[in-house]
């Protein structure tokens, strides 16, 4: 489209831009390019800084002897369950009270909306939570995890709003067809605004894989530790988990090769992999759903 | 005609009755809480219940202003906090001038993948920030390894185990984890502008940086200035998990932001009333900025934030 002459500005610019974008994406990709070929290189050469662009000594014992130390996997499990059952509760309360929310025929509907929507702007503080947890027997339970971020007012205005964007029509005809509240939402509704209930889903399981301030207040039990939590613990212990695993594997397979045995830095970098792995999986399939989410919420506040 | 009142009525009722059970839910995780709001003005310790004669009044609050060592505790982790949030404030305009160039990129596959990566680390957890930042600056991680490599350091430079320069490293992280995401808005609204503005400019012979001087940047300013009212709203609440993940015995005193500071008093050394009172504080300092810029919107824009 552009019929003129590149100018020298021109030629600036886009030389500038490229270098310096470039940089950007470098500065964001290449950490967890590093973590990533460190963690099946030879742990000896990755102790001492020496894999910096691409693996060296291939070996995967380093994944092998992560799995072995306890806990892992149960953090795994935890983990997975959370993200899965916490995701699905808030993304239906959030399309189904953005629904009622709309509905002129809801007893005091301002009111309530209002009454939701407040709790965004103000925070108990951590002890008035904690001892409220408490007093609900919440403290060292799984549910802990889940039903305090059932009800999210942000999602809902999020919903409410793409709601509104439905034309009225859709509804009113399944009324006049005789349709139920509930039926109306999940066969006409739900369907409609399949793409906010995707960014929705995309925004809490995110939330739920990444929290770690709930494990840190309400559990003790480890049994419940998630997976950020526990990589918490091991970049903090590390030291202490290498002889951990290097114990328990045999004197013989030790001596065999320095470059297998565990390190404090091929013990961080592994289960840093493990935890970031499911998010660079499924994010560039969840990407195109979030720029619309994000509109929304900017538009509401 | 009575009948349609009553049936009407009865729908309506239907419709509470189906929302109830989450109104509940809000109320004993959001407004329940609020209660507890009573151990600021008692001396609570947790194995025994609260009475009476534990009653302080303001004791917690005052202590705040008159008790010297508390002052001057709290007068750092309030400079911390400021700093913090001023140093994000400051620099606020950097996702704004990200967009605005990355649009001048006219090869569509190098501008979407620059916009895929960098918005990747907002997905992450603070943990996993730390565990990053720590495999690649720790005394043998990428960076000092790539430094001393070339001979410009001989010993390894402590980037983590550091008490200098504290709140710019975190202002670092957080703009890694950031930036891309923020950008994200300032992209739409720049997809948003007329076509026929940026024609008009071009054949009255407008460069490049005229071109982004007088039509983007005036264009999505709107957008900047609802995002900094919302930050400047949100000045106090840094949130804690960045800083706690990063904090260590080097960099304690200027890391430690009001919200970590609420944190390690009630779960580090157990002053559960005077954290309670902060937070008290906090929450109506918040109420009353949020007020204030959502005035100050509406007489600016003549539209309201919330």
């Amino acid at each position: 489209m552009n019929l003129k002459r590149l100018t020298l500005e021109d030629y600036i610019i886009n030389i500038a831009t490229y270098v310096i974008y470039t940089f950007f994406a470098f500065v964001c990709v290449y950490p967890f390019y590093y973590i990533f070929i460190n963690s099946f290189s030879a742990n000896d050469l990755s102790e001492r800084g020496k894999v910096l662009l691409y693996p060296i000594g291939f070996h995967l014992h380093n994944y092998a002897q992560v799995l072995k130390i306890n806990g892992l996997l149960s953090a795994f499990k935890i983990s997975i369950l959370r993200t899965v059952i916490g995701t699905m509760l808030t993304v239906v309360v959030a399309a189904f009270l953005g629904y009622m929310f709309t509905r002129e025929s809801l007893w005091k509907r301002k009111f309530w909306y209002r009454y939701a929507v407040a709790t965004m702007y103000f925070n108990a503080g951590i002890i008035p939570w904690f001892i409220t947890m408490k007093n609900l027997h919440l403290t060292n339970n799984f549910w802990g995890y889940i039903f305090p971020v059932a009800v999210q007012p942000f999602y809902i205005v999020l919903c409410k709003t793409f709601v509104e964007s439905v034309p009225k029509e859709l509804e009113e005809a399944a009324v006049i067809d005789g349709a139920g509240t509930l039926k109306i939402f999940f066969s006409i509704i739900v369907p409609v605004i399949k793409p906010i209930i995707a960014t929705v889903a995309i925004f809490a399981s995110v939330a739920q894989w990444n929290s770690f301030q709930d494990t840190l207040l309400l559990v003790t039990d480890p049994k419940l530790y998630t997976l950020q939590f526990t990589l918490y613990q091991y970049i903090n212990q590390a030291s202490s988990l290498k002889a951990l695993v290097n114990n328990s594997t045999s004197a013989a397979a030790m001596a065999a090769s320095l470059a297998h045995a565990s390190t404090a830095t091929s013990i961080r970098m592994t289960v840093s992999v493990i935890v970031v792995l499911p998010i660079i999986c499924v994010y560039p399939f969840f990407q195109r759903y979030f720029t619309k989410g994000i509109m929304i919420g900017a538009v509401k506040g | 005609m009575k009948f349609l009142k009553t049936a009407r009525q009865k729908n309506s009722l239907k419709d509470f009755l189906m929302v109830l059970p989450f109104l509940l839910l809000i109320a004993v995780f959001s407004y329940y809480p609020l209660y507890g709001w009573v151990y600021a003005f008692f001396d609570y310790k947790p194995p025994f219940p609260l009475s009476w004669d534990k009653f302080v009044g303001f004791k917690w609050f005052v202590s705040m202003v008159e008790n010297p060592v508390k002052v001057k505790k709290l007068m750092q982790v309030l400079t911390n906090t400021f700093a913090m949030s001023g140093l994000s404030l400051l620099f606020s305009w950097f996702p704004m001038i990200f967009a605005v160039f990355l649009n001048e990129i006219h090869c569509v596959p190098f501008k979407k993948f620059v916009q895929t990566v960098t918005t990747l680390p907002n997905f992450i957890s603070w943990v996993l920030v730390y565990s990053i930042a720590f495999s690649v600056f720790n005394s043998t991680g990428a960076v000092n390894s790539v430094l001393m490599n070339m001979g410009i350091i001989d010993e390894p430079i402590m980037f983590l185990q550091s008490s200098s320069h504290v709140w710019f490293k975190q202002w670092v992280w957080l703009t890694w984890k950031n930036a891309g995401w923020a950008a994200i808005m300032y992209i739409a609204a720049i997809t948003g502008i007329d076509d026929s503005l940026m024609e008009a400019a071009m054949i009255d012979g407008a460069s490049r940086m005229q071109r982004i001087w007088h039509i983007t940047i005036p264009s999505i300013l709107p957008t900047y200035f609802v995002l900094v009212m919302l930050s400047l709203a949100n000045f106090l609440s840094n949130g804690m998990e960045q800083y706690f993940v990063f904090a260590n015995s080097f960099n304690k005193a200027k890391i430690e932001v009001l919200d970590l500071y609420v944190y390690n008093l009630a779960m580090g050394s157990g002053g559960y009333s005077l954290s309670t009172a902060i937070s008290i504080l906090k929450t109506f300092v918040s109420i009353i900025l949020l007020c204030v810029t959502n005035w100050v919107s509406k007489k600016i824009r003549g539209e309201s934030l919330l």
